[in-house]
């Protein structure tokens, strides 16, 4: 046989290997199979966009919340996972590519290079959780900030003026920072907006604080809790790359996690500004 | 000649079509041999007994409830007990039954086979479903055993975030319900999409799949919202997170509006399918072809869509702006549109028809009627000053039964008897068919229609005692829910009895034009080997009923063959 049809062969062996029974052709089974992932992606987002409606409802009564509290988060930590996710999304779109021109050993290195990223990922995210509950800047009920003496002068003067009362706080920080294009909110329903809201922005700590960190854990939450499941199939893709399993015949799984990365990926970059860069 | 392209090369023909043993009941034995099944007709029917049972739980709380009313003070509970089993029926209704019965167990059974595939485009993803399915069942029935949940099904807050009962693992159930749902309806669009038969264009498909199709973009796009509503109150609960806590910050009518962006479109979840299923029943026994196909088709997706933007109409009392009303209110009526398009279809139909009362069609009257009213009833819901005497009365109360019983439970019924030969291999007695039908039609509207009366004298919902001048109404309505009962025991007892004891059924007893009627009753495993050709669906000129077989048959095939024997 020529080279071709040797090649062709495999692929016909392959493929009847791969090709679900209730499917016609391979075609027909790689075209399910990525609409499947999309709509299941489409799922995603709309999960997602109940926080994101969430979000925007409270940034939109409460802006100076937003406007205040996002300080105590470290944009270079943020961005540095945001490069880190991003580059995570090429070295999956790598791995993809290589399975499809069933180059194995470097489908298995970028894989395993994703994975890499992704724990990078997780411990940056680590590192701000721990620091935000070493300082009491949790949610709701269990926001109790706390001042901390060996951190720089400036984190620690800052977590103070989230424990002091208003009038402690460093004004020209406040004041500089504090001052958006953001209108006032509008008055809420009596007994469920604070006073203060309808005049100028305090130039200290504005109440319920705790509202910002509370959207700031549930949406990088949920999105971690998401990284974990990725890093999850990414592993067991791994795993059946390792055994030869997947050739430019047969990439399909390869493909379909690559798009659930993606999407990971992108919900991040939503968040990132969101959450880091509020001006 | 025949024009079929089936091979079964080792079957045993019955002059009936294939026997037990050929079938997708047989084959296979065992507890594992189902519980690992891939075979959409094995899970269909796993989701068919799976929703009974539901629905017998939850007509046992309602039945529960009714006996609760009828003295106007404590009867057979105490207040808080029955705060719990209304809770319970709901909620068991709505997401152990109404939502998944008609897809998850008629969809999964037909859908492939109307396309003439072999099963639908994921099958592991389907066990998978049905297997979530069990999951959030257990953990409701879970809750139930530790006391139950009184908070209604809607869970407001903030009575859901501080009190409440076994909320967490209520709502941890409705999750992972949700995602059983939302696994079907991604399996549901892609086996349209990707495995309809060659001449099959989107024109050509049964309605009922187009119903489907509407009914799963609805689960795909809606229910996710609902899984992060309740992870929501979860963390509320768990974590104090503040979201719809005021002592917080939070705003509890903001709970209001995620719960109800997915429970209203859930409804239509809920009634679509049923839609789907009266096209197939009106054009079959009127043995005419459906009238306004594409109006029919397009009305689906018209639902789908419309349904997304008219949740405020459950909230128009909870103090959201006048404009907000007005734009809800506008939609809601714009959504009876298409509905009304569909039910004028359906009559149209029927004109001139030969209308044959075969137990299915008497089903599919009985929807005509009934989710007539309860649609029309959901308009003078959506009217706004009405709805503030009307909200939260016995009146919306009727509405949604008429709605989710008198139409989805009727045509749910009305499929079950259509599709029970095809799924079973057996024909029940059409006489207790007939009677079940009518004694639940009487037994229904004695139950619900006082509830429009005193609802719109007054009557709230959710009470648990009332002033005397609603005694009368509570009473009749009490006994219309024993009649239906008995109804359903009825029914009950001759299905069953059917499996053991029914005549056997042909491949084709109503004389359908889709393609599972050309299959053999009950379908071998992988239904057809090669798809049927593809034709038009509602076309029953060349349909002939054979009396030696006792149904129908293609004109060309030779006497006394059975649908769909080889040439």
């Amino acid at each position: 046989m020529s080279e071709s049809q040797s090649q062709q062969s495999r692929d016909d062996r392959v493929h009847a290997e791969h090709l679900a029974h209730h499917f016609a052709t391979p075609t027909q089974q790689r075209e399910s199979g990525k609409l499947g992932m999309w709509l299941f992606l489409a799922t995603e987002v709309l999960l997602f966009g109940g926080l994101f409606c969430a979000y925007a409802v409270f940034r939109a009564n409460h802006p100076e919340i937003f406007v205040y509290a996002h300080r105590y988060l470290d944009k270079t930590l943020g961005g540095v996972n945001t490069i880190i996710l991003i580059c995570s999304s090429l070295t999956m779109a790598w791995g993809v590519h290589a399975a499809q021109r069933g180059q194995q050993r470097r489908l298995v290195a970028m894989l395993a290079l994703t994975l890499v990223f992704a724990c990078g990922f997780l411990g940056i995210k680590y590192v701000e959780y721990e620091h935000k509950w070493k300082h009491g800047l949790l949610w709701g009920k269990r926001f109790q900030p706390t001042g901390l003496h060996e951190q720089s002068p400036d984190q620690s003067a800052e977590v103070h003026s989230l424990a002091a009362e208003p009038a402690d706080a460093r004004p020209s920080v406040a004041m500089s920072e504090g001052r958006s294009a953001i209108p006032p909110p509008a008055p809420g329903p009596a007994g469920l907006a604070d006073a203060d809201e309808q005049t100028e922005y305090p130039p200290g700590r504005p109440p319920n604080v705790h509202i910002f960190f509370g959207v700031y854990f549930l949406m990088t939450g949920l999105h971690g809790l998401h990284v974990i499941g990725g890093m999850i199939a990414i592993a067991w893709i791994l795993v059946l790359s390792t055994r030869g399993r997947f050739s430019g015949a047969y990439f399909t799984p390869v493909d379909l996690v690559g798009l659930y990365w993606h999407l990971v990926d992108m919900i991040w970059i939503y968040l990132f500004p969101l959450l880091y860069l509020i001006h | 000649m025949t024009t079929s392209s089936l091979t079964y090369p080792d079957r045993i023909d019955g002059p009936d079509g294939a026997r037990g043993d050929e079938s997708y009941l047989g084959g296979r034995h065992g507890l594992r041999s189902w519980l690992l099944t891939l075979d959409h007709k094995r899970i269909g029917v796993m989701y068919l007994i799976s929703t009974l049972t539901a629905f017998l739980l939850g007509g046992v709380f309602a039945v529960l409830i009714r006996t609760e009313l009828l003295t106007p003070q404590r009867t057979i509970m105490s207040a808080d007990s029955y705060n719990t089993v209304f809770t319970l029926h709901g909620a068991i209704m709505i997401f152990l039954f109404i939502i998944p019965s008609v897809p998850a167990a008629f969809g999964n059974f037909v859908l492939p086979i109307m396309l003439g595939a072999k099963d639908v485009a994921f099958p592991r993803l389907n066990l998978t479903s049905y297997y979530f399915y069990v999951f959030g069942a257990l953990f409701a029935l879970f809750a139930i055993a530790l006391g139950g949940v009184d908070t209604g099904w809607t869970f407001y807050t903030p009575y859901s975030t501080a009190f409440g009962g076994q909320v967490i693992p209520m709502v941890f159930g409705v999750v992972i319900l949700g995602f059983s749902s939302i696994f079907t309806g991604i399996n549901f669009i892609v086996t349209i999409h990707k495995l309809r038969p060659p001449g099959m264009t989107w024109f050509r498909m049964p309605l009922f799949l187009w119903a489907l199709y509407a009914t799963s973009i609805i689960q795909v796009l809606a229910t996710p919202v609902l899984g992060i509503t309740l992870l929501l109150l979860i963390a509320e609960r768990v974590l104090g997170v503040g979201i719809f806590d005021p002592q917080f910050g939070g705003d509890p009518v903001l709970f209001q509006h995620f719960f109800w962006f997915y429970s209203h479109p859930a409804v239509y979840i809920m009634i679509l399918p049923a839609m789907g299923i009266m096209s197939e029943l009106v054009s079959v026994f009127s043995r005419k072809h459906i009238f306004g196909y594409k109006f029919i088709a397009y009305s689906s997706i018209a639902i789908a869509v419309i349904g997304f933007f008219v949740w405020g109409h459950h909230m128009f009392t909870s103090g959201q702006s006048s404009v907000a009303n007005a734009i809800f209110s506008a939609l809601t009526f714009a959504v009876a549109i298409p509905s009304a398009i569909k039910v004028f279809n359906w009559l149209a139909t029927m004109y001139k028809g030969s209308i044959v009362l075969h137990t299915p069609m008497c089903y599919a009257l009985s929807f005509l009627t009934l989710f007539a009213i309860g649609g029309m009833t959901g308009l003078f819901l959506g009217t706004l000053n009405v709805d503030i005497h009307l909200h939260d009365t016995y009146f919306v109360v009727a509405h949604f039964h008429y709605v989710m019983m008198g139409g989805v439970v009727m045509v749910f019924l009305g499929g079950l008897h259509y599709w029970w030969p095809k799924m079973f291999g057996r024909m029940y007695s059409e006489t207790w068919g007939r009677i079940a039908c009518l004694i639940l039609f009487v037994g229904f509207n004695t139950t619900f229609f006082p509830q429009f009366v005193m609802g719109s004298q007054g009557m709230p919902r959710r009470y648990f005692n009332y002033v005397a001048q609603y005694k009368p109404y509570h009473e009749l309505s009490t006994i219309g829910s024993y009649i239906m009962a008995v109804g359903f025991v009825i029914i009950a007892v001759y299905l069953l009895h059917s499996l053991f004891r029914g005549r056997r059924a042909p491949a084709n007893p109503w004389g359908g034009g889709t393609m599972e009627w050309q299959c053999a009753s009950p379908p071998p495993p992988e239904n057809f080997d090669q798809p049927p050709p593809a034709g038009d669906p509602y076309d029953f000129t060349d349909l002939v009923y054979d009396p030696q077989i006792e149904g129908y048959r293609r004109a060309d095939t030779p006497d006394h063959q059975p649908a769909g024997r080889p040439a």
